[in-house]
């Protein structure tokens, strides 16, 4: 393949990463907006999208696209739910302080990763998409009669990854209007403007931050569900989605969505490329240097207004 | 002679002027306080000099040399002792480390040395029979002693203190007055105050500051007969 | 005030010694009496709990989080182990090169990381031995990776002993960490370590009585990072491999964990707490591959019920003199 289909292709597959990608940090963008914590164990909720998805597929059986469906159901709704016990158990005992948090979701990222390996089993295990057509993607060509249309081989994608993208789209426009449409939504965002006036109005601060926390761990583990048929699930996959959530959340502005989906489409079109065209290692090398040198010289990020 | 002085001082918010343009001067050996209604700029203004704060515009000078572009700890080393509003002390050492942290500062200090000082300074605010308490068991009143005494051990040659009898029982306060003038026989004392009782009974001139900018500044008597301080604030004590 | 003067018994440089010097001395008996089994691990959790004291000067003493200490522990194994490898340095100049490795490195990110304070810092120091890690697999060609790469025995000798020896190794091991418990129990009690501890305590009173807060932290991580480096060097020595693994994030959270359990801001915390900690993933792990699912709980009780750790526990309860 020439550079320029080549290319296109990179920052295709750099799309669906950047979708994904959205849903999960966004996830870790709003626990960290209204609760002001640092979820370590956020990719471990991705993970548990994505094996779930893998347990309900297996146990329904029939045609990929019915255990998905339900699995898109299911998944952020157990995952949710553990959080929010997580949540109960644990983070509201500390009292949401900023470092005791950090150390004590690290712990339960081990909890949840280890259970899951004791459970799930080491290996990697493939999920069936409900639809996977291919599409062949034209190029164009300025030859001697004009633009052309080409088909270039290897030049094409799948129905199912188009899906993908489509898909995130429309869940992160049903978050925008729950966010800011919603009763509920509206709670959430005075409780994060100022807890104590929203103590003082009888708003239940505790209830939201685990509602809040569930959330998070939900879109999370939504991007896990709609991962896994183009990846596989595995125990430790949660690892990648940390760091480029991380990255992401940092770059776009701690508690800005809109930041976070901008830095999404960011960090996941050149994560694609230079995964392609250089070696991802040095693409996630740079990307980890770069979240480094951010918070060192502009602590709030590309769009936030508040510093970490 | 001039220990402390400032030049067209001033600081910037976005949009808001909270010290304009100040020029200050405190002689060396005066107890000197500064007053002035809520939100006058007091605190701003002390947090530029001791360097808490960073100054937007203007120059201060400490003993003749230019410190402005000098951090707080910088500024501190080179004699000041400063108090916080808010009584901020190391509550889960003892009273004794507490004040040994401030006398280790000096340059001549051995561990006798220190326990030395730390004893003196202890004695000098009657905490020595606190020496082993922790400082977070102390009451209010006893750290804002203890604060006092970490500040002595300092020997500094300027004492700033940001409010020192807020939240102060009456006979703690009387005690405060007669330690404010032991203070001033080794250094010179700036007051930031809002208990006029104790700025009248203890300062020796006062500086009055309304809007970010001096309004007044005199003895006293002068302070109290003067109009514009009268209407600016109602000088309740 | 007692006008009494304080017995030699209760003269704090007298506790120290005695404590110290008896933990060491309690260690060297132990070689004599333990099986091979448990000498091994005993060695292998002394190097490591070298790491775990480097760790808690700057998060037990000068309360600062860090979550990326494997960066400094593989600078350390690191430096020993290319230059022994590839320049082939014999053991003690491989030690200095795996010290300086981690004291530059430890200088280097100390000035940049602390620009950041809190949440910042932690995840600012996780960023960059991530890129560590990264690089270490980027240039595979000369570290080998993940698979890592073996000093032969033949190389690790040291004054003459053969350090594959289980006496010998034990040795170095008990050598190292008394001299690191050494260092580390001066320092704390110093004046520079009760900075350190007023910096924890309260940062600003401490910087406006006129200490160099943003030195003295500097510092605290490059001592911090040379005794994680010293410790990553010996383990590469003793134990005759280098592997990228070292570098991962996990081997950033050990030594918390370690600190936490035996006690953050105690001398013989970080000891006790590897001690525990290494006994109760080798008994765990006898009955399952997810060890480290212990760790994790652990590590949430912890947070929850017992901030203070073991010795932590002991100095408020028993013996408050406790460095």
């Amino acid at each position: 393949m020439d550079f320029g289909p080549h290319l296109f292709l990179a920052m295709l597959e750099g799309t669906i990463t950047a979708a994904v990608l959205a849903l999960t940090a966004v996830g870790l963008s709003i626990v960290f907006g209204i609760m002001r914590v640092v979820n370590v164990a956020h990719g471990e909720f991705f993970m548990l999208g994505a094996v779930i998805a893998w347990w309900v597929a297996t146990l329904l059986g029939g045609h990929p696209a019915l255990g998905f469906v339900v699995a898109l159901i299911v998944a952020p709704l157990l995952t949710g739910l553990i959080a929010a016990t997580a949540d109960r158990l644990v983070l509201r005992r500390i009292n949401y302080d900023p470092e005791r948090t950090i150390v004590a979701t690290i712990g339960l990222l081990y909890v949840i990763q280890q259970a899951t390996l004791m459970t799930f089993g080491p290996e990697a295990r493939p999920v069936e998409a409900p639809f996977n057509q291919r599409i062949a993607l034209p190029w164009f060509e300025y030859g001697v009669d004009g633009f052309m249309l080409t088909w270039p081989w290897g030049l094409g994608t799948t129905t199912y990854k188009l899906a993908v993208i489509v898909a995130a789209i429309v869940i992160l426009l049903a978050l925008w209007v729950l966010m800011t449409r919603t009763r509920i939504g509206l709670i959430m965002r005075a409780t994060q403007l100022d807890r104590e006036m929203a103590i003082a109005h009888a708003i239940p601060v505790d209830r939201v931050y685990a509602l809040v926390f569930a959330l998070g761990a939900a879109l999370a583990a939504l991007g896990g569900v709609l991962v896994v048929p183009i990846q596989q699930a595995h125990y430790l996959m949660g690892g990648d989605p940390l760091l480029l959530s991380f990255i992401v959340v940092i770059i776009g502005g701690l508690g800005s969505v809109v930041g976070t989906v901008v830095a999404a489409i960011l960090i996941g079109m050149s994560d694609g490329i230079i995964s392609v065209f250089f070696s991802p290692t040095l693409a996630k090398i740079l990307a980890t240097l770069f979240v480094a040198f951010v918070l060192v010289f502009r602590p709030q990020g590309l769009f936030g207004q508040r510093p970490l | 002679m001039t220990l402390l002085s400032t030049k067209g001082l001033s600081k910037q918010y976005a949009g808001l002027r909270a010290v304009h343009d100040v020029d200050f001067s405190l002689e060396r050996g005066e107890i000197r306080a500064l007053i002035g209604p809520n939100g006058a700029g007091k605190s701003t203004f002390v947090g530029m000099l001791c360097g808490r704060i960073a100054a937007s515009e203007g120059q201060v000078m400490f003993d003749g040399n230019d410190i402005t572009p000098l951090a707080a700890h910088q500024r501190i080393s080179l004699g000041m002792a400063y108090t916080f509003q808010i009584t901020s002390v190391f509550a889960r050492l003892s009273a004794k480390e507490n004040v040994a942290l401030a006398a280790r500062r000096l340059s001549d200090s051995t561990p006798k040395r220190v326990r030395e000082r730390v004893n003196k300074a202890l004695e000098q605010v009657d905490l020595q029979d606190r020496a082993e308490t922790l400082a977070g068991d102390l009451s209010y009143g006893h750290q804002r002693l203890l604060e006092i005494a970490m500040g002595l051990a300092q020997s500094p040659r300027l004492f700033i203190l940001d409010e020192p009898t807020q939240g102060l029982a009456e006979n703690e306060i009387e005690s405060f007055k007669q330690l404010v003038r032991t203070l001033a026989v080794d250094a010179t004392v700036l007051l930031i105050e809002h208990n006029m009782d104790v700025v009248m009974q203890t300062a020796q001139r006062i500086t009055v500051l309304n809007f970010g900018e001096i309004l007044a500044e005199g003895t006293p008597e002068e302070i109290r007969a003067n109009d514009a301080v009268q209407a600016a604030y109602l000088g309740t004590g | 005030m007692t006008l009494t003067t304080p017995g030699i018994l209760s003269h704090p440089v007298t506790r120290s010694v005695l404590l110290h010097g008896g933990v060491i001395v309690l260690l060297g008996w132990l070689y004599q009496i333990l099986p091979e089994y448990h000498s091994g691990n005993l060695a292998r959790i002394m190097v490591l709990a070298v790491y775990a004291m480097g760790y808690n000067v700057l998060f037990g003493y000068t309360g600062l989080l860090s979550l990326g200490h494997a960066l400094f522990f593989a600078a350390g194994m690191y430096g020993l182990g290319l230059s022994m490898y590839w320049l082939d340095a014999s053991p003690a100049p491989g030690m200095l090169a795996g010290l300086i490795s981690a004291l530059v490195v430890s200088g280097i990110i100390g000035a940049l990381a602390l620009r950041t304070t809190g949440v910042a810092f932690m995840i600012v120091t996780l960023m960059f031995a991530q890129a560590g890690f990264l690089t270490i697999l980027l240039f595979g060609e000369y570290t080998r990776g993940d698979e890592g790469f073996v000093l032969q025995q033949a190389d690790r000798i040291l004054f003459g002993l053969d350090l594959t020896q289980p006496a010998n190794r034990y040795g170095g091991a008990l050598v190292l960490f008394a001299v690191c418990l050494g260092l580390v129990a001066w320092l704390v009690q110093s004046r520079f370590g009760k900075t350190l501890i007023a910096i924890r305590e309260n940062e600003e009173r401490a910087r406006m009585l006129g200490y160099d807060v943003q030195r003295h932290k500097w510092l605290a991580v490059v001592v911090s990072g040379t005794l994680s480096g010293a410790s990553g060097a010996a383990y590469a020595l003793l134990f005759g491999y280098a592997g990228a693994t070292f570098a991962t994030v996990q081997y950033s959270i050990f030594p918390l964990l370690w600190v936490l359990l035996g006690g953050a801001g105690t001398t013989i915390g970080p000891l006790i707490g590897t001690l525990f900690m290494f006994y109760l993933i080798d008994i765990s792990s006898q009955f399952t591959s997810a060890y480290l699912l212990i760790a994790g709980v652990i590590l949430i009780l912890l947070t929850l019920f017992a901030p203070h750790g073991l010795a932590g526990v002991v100095r408020k309860r028993l013996m408050p003199w406790l460095p």
